[in-house]
């Protein structure tokens, strides 16, 4: 999986590219939870827009970042999910605590 | 159609995660399935074969036994570990129960593959290992 980081502001957004399963989000978490660490941001969207899989270690990987950038007393979007992702997210119930757009 | 089947081993390496899905799903296209259908059983093998990977071999790498056969029109899926086996298979089951929350595991894993699949049933045995069997049909187009 491949990321990209777009900073705005106290806006991050992270577009994720390929597949987020364990093994990606294991790399992953590292590296954007470094970028939180140093930044100043109150607010993290997520960008599903070219993620082609994700399973349920994908949804323990956005609950980790949502944790993350609680603690900074920010907020968490997630946005452009398609139907496939759509369908684990709706099972998950993540959508309570997480703004899906 | 002859009863057609493939099986393959791999490490316990999460890298293979991703081919063990891939595998599955592309043999799967025989039956010409629907995207939505190919999507529900590339994400339960890619539960069944994580939860090897992270349960069956926890700090160790074993070999993982993934098979899938055709019957008419019903896949059936069979991941096998001879990793650490399942305490409770119950408890595992139950929606957000996870062993390892520290490693961010959301407990879903289960819950997922009962819900993309027809059917699953769950074998294990302390110390010997865990065999998942899933089945789904594919409707004839």
């Amino acid at each position: 999986m491949n990321l990209e980081f777009i900073e705005s502001g106290q806006v991050l957004t992270i577009g994720l590219k390929g597949e987020l399963d364990h093994h990606s989000a294991d790399e992953s978490r590292v590296m954007i939870d470094e970028k939180i660490s140093k930044g100043k941001f109150n607010k993290i969207v997520i960008d599903f827009k070219n993620l082609d899989f994700i399973d349920s270690s994908g949804i323990g990987f956005v609950i980790g970042r949502y944790k993350a950038i609680r603690k900074r007393n920010g907020v968490i979007e997630i946005i452009n999910a398609n139907k496939k992702v759509r369908k684990i997210l709706d099972m998950s119930g993540i959508g309570k605590i997480i703004e899906i757009k | 159609m002859q009863n057609n089947y493939v099986i393959f081993k791999i490490p316990s390496l999460s890298i293979n995660e991703s081919f063990a899905r891939s595998a599955v799903a592309a043999f799967c296209s025989i039956l010409n399935p629907t995207i939505g259908e190919i999507n529900d059983i590339k994400t339960a093998v890619s539960e069944a074969v994580t939860n090897a990977v992270i349960h069956g071999y926890e700090n160790i790498v074993g070999e993982i036994e993934i098979s899938c056969r055709i019957k008419g029109q019903v896949v059936e899926i069979i991941i096998e570990d001879y990793g650490c086996g399942i305490m409770d298979v119950e408890k595992a089951k139950e929606p957000l129960y996870t062993t390892k929350p520290e490693l961010e595991r959301s407990g879903m894993g289960f819950a997922v593959m009962e819900s993309y699949m027809d059917e699953v049933v769950v074998l294990s045995e302390k110390e010997v290992g865990t065999k998942v069997i899933m089945r789904k049909k594919i409707n004839e187009k």
